[in-house]
């Protein structure tokens, strides 16, 4: 089987296996459904991440903003349910998108820890924030109009919803990392000093790769919003600690800088976790804690980048990269 | 007028004086030399040039164009490109990648960003791969290169972006000597064949001698010497500088 035909048959299985799965097994389409959303989670993070070397620990702001956005153009907009859903998604996405293109330029502009801090430090704004304000819920947050279709159908729906956009996360920035773009992220990663003394419009860059994980967290937001049925400003939509630092350790875990690393560290990470949940229930978080140090010390470069370095014929970079 | 032209230029570090009164020039298509003693100032007028901190005093023009208030990228994207002392690469990128990724970036406009690699374009960075004698490496990351062919490496780079000018921070330091002479041929080539201007610092005078058409020298920040390679040799001043004199 030629390489093509091998990865479109992937492909293929994959979507087919993800489609079923719903229906395969009902009983755990939740957590099936988050586990969309870390895979989402876990990609558009990598873009600034791995692929620049900008280790952002804020990007969880872009994913609550559309989560709010939404909520409140559902509540407030009277359109019909699913009408207000996409619209909201879709101005959540907008919104979350001028906020990175707006804080970029300045935030970019810090290098290392410092931009580490400095989104961390947004995080943190962010849930305070809306904790704060009455208009969203303030600390008691918000809840989504109810499904129209009952709780089994809202999970199913928004399953397919998240499943939807973290394959076209997946597929736009496969496609994006082919280009130019993906090689000057590297570049930039590598050595943005060099970068800049090349010409390179690094900040552009920089903030354009931003804005694409913004879209798509935004659009991830509002479903998520609609899937959990409640919005806790510090537990769900800017929940920094938990969904915040998952998206760094997800990659890391995958093997940053590669398309498939984040996939399969966020597929190994919620697995892993929901059985936590299942069988340490009390210990979950010490169990989760000690993986997080194990992923640290013994994958520093994650999964793909071990098997890059055991097998470089078969994972290797591909031709221009 | 001269490609580049550097006049009356003062730049200090806090008390340090690092260039003082410091006036070039580098006519176009010419191959000129900067030679001087450590500390004597050489990298900083560099830095001065492609504008990576501002200067004090004086003018820095290049094309009839003021460079004083311009940003690194800026410049480069003039068609000014210097490379390093310490050489720079992108590590974790193959050979290939860091020359495809270097060409010239003066008018692309929002939508190259997302563009794919021409078939010529890759074809321009294999040949010049081949040029500096890299192109069995070009799968190589770069990182993995020896320091040397790292060195080549950014030379090819910086051709890649199809400059008017380079400047060239010691190209030879750290190349093993059987391979200087090469590398000599190589930028007068890059001179001769594709018309790029350039000014090299050196301390490997025989390098300078066979190179450059016209040399300056610094010494403690100020310019000491200038001449053909010949008056430069025999300037007792400058052998001075370099044997210690002060």
């Amino acid at each position: 089987m030629s390489p093509r035909a091998r990865t479109l048959a992937i492909y293929a299985g994959i979507l087919a296996v993800a489609i079923a799965a719903p229906w395969i097994a009902p009983a755990i389409v939740v957590q099936m459904a988050f586990l969309w959303l870390m895979v989402l989670f876990a990609l558009t993070w990598d873009v600034c991440g791995g692929q620049m070397g900008y280790n952002s620990f804020g990007n969880v702001v872009f994913f609550g903003f559309g989560m709010y956005v939404c909520a409140v153009l559902q509540r407030d907009s009277g359109l019909a349910y699913f009408h207000a859903m996409f619209l909201g998604m879709g101005l959540g996405a907008l919104a979350s998108v001028a906020i990175a293109a707006i804080l970029g330029p300045a935030m970019l502009g810090l290098r290392g820890p410092y931009f580490a801090i400095g989104t961390l430090g947004l995080g943190v704004a962010a849930a305070d924030l809306a904790a704060a304000i009455e208009y969203v819920g303030a600390g008691s947050g918000m809840a989504p109009p109810v499904f129209p279709g009952g709780a089994g159908g809202s999970a199913r729906f928004y399953y397919y919803v998240l499943m939807v956009l973290a394959m076209a996360a997946f597929l736009v920035l496969r496609w994006l990392y082919s280009r130019r773009f993906g090689l000057a992220l590297n570049a930039i990663r590598d050595d943005e000093d060099k970068a800049e003394a090349m010409g390179l419009r690094t900040t552009r860059y920089k903030v354009v790769a931003w804005c694409i994980a913004a879209f798509f967290l935004g659009l991830a937001g509002g479903p998520t919003g609609n899937l959990a049925g409640f919005i806790d400003p510090r537990e769900l939509a800017f929940a920094g600690p938990t969904f915040g630092v998952w998206m760094v350790l997800m990659a890391m875990l995958g093997g940053r800088g590669t398309i498939w690393g984040p996939v399969i560290g966020a597929a190994i990470f919620h697995v892993t976790q929901e059985l936590f949940w299942t069988y340490l229930l009390g210990w979950q978080r010490v169990a989760m804690g000690l993986v997080i140090v194990l992923i640290v010390l013994f994958f520093p470069r994650g999964i793909m980048g071990w098997l890059r370095e055991r097998w470089p014929q078969r994972f290797a970079r591909g031709v221009a990269r | 007028m001269s490609l580049l032209e550097v006049s009356r230029v003062r730049k200090t570090f806090g008390g340090v004086v690092a260039n003082d009164d410091v006036s070039i020039a580098v006519p176009a298509g010419a191959i000129v030399g900067l030679i001087g003693p450590n500390g004597s100032g050489k990298t900083t007028l560099f830095n001065s040039i492609v504008g990576y901190h501002a200067i004090d005093k004086g003018s820095i023009r290049f094309e009839g164009r003021e460079l004083a208030r311009l940003r690194v990228p800026q410049i480069a994207r003039l068609g000014l490109i210097r490379t390093f002392q310490q050489t720079r690469v992108y590590g974790e990128m193959s050979a290939l990648s860091n020359m495809v990724v270097s060409i010239p970036v003066a008018r692309a406009g929002f939508a190259s960003m997302f563009a794919g690699f021409a078939r010529e374009t890759v074809e321009r960075a294999e040949s010049l791969l081949e040029f500096v004698g890299l192109a069995e490496k070009r799968h190589l990351l770069a990182g993995d290169l020896s320091f040397g062919q790292q060195k080549l490496l950014e030379f090819a780079m910086a051709l890649m972006a199809e400059p008017k000018m380079l400047l060239l921070d010691e190209p030879t330091a750290g190349i093993n000597p059987t391979l200087i002479n090469g590398l000599i041929e190589r930028l007068q080539r890059a001179n001769a064949e594709m018309g790029v201007t350039l000014l090299v610092i050196e301390h490997n005078m025989r390098v300078m001698m066979g190179l450059a058409q016209r040399i300056y020298c610094l010494a403690h920040g100020q310019l000491l010497a200038e001449g053909t390679p010949a008056e430069i040799m025999n300037d007792q001043r400058v052998i001075e500088a370099y044997l210690g004199g002060h």
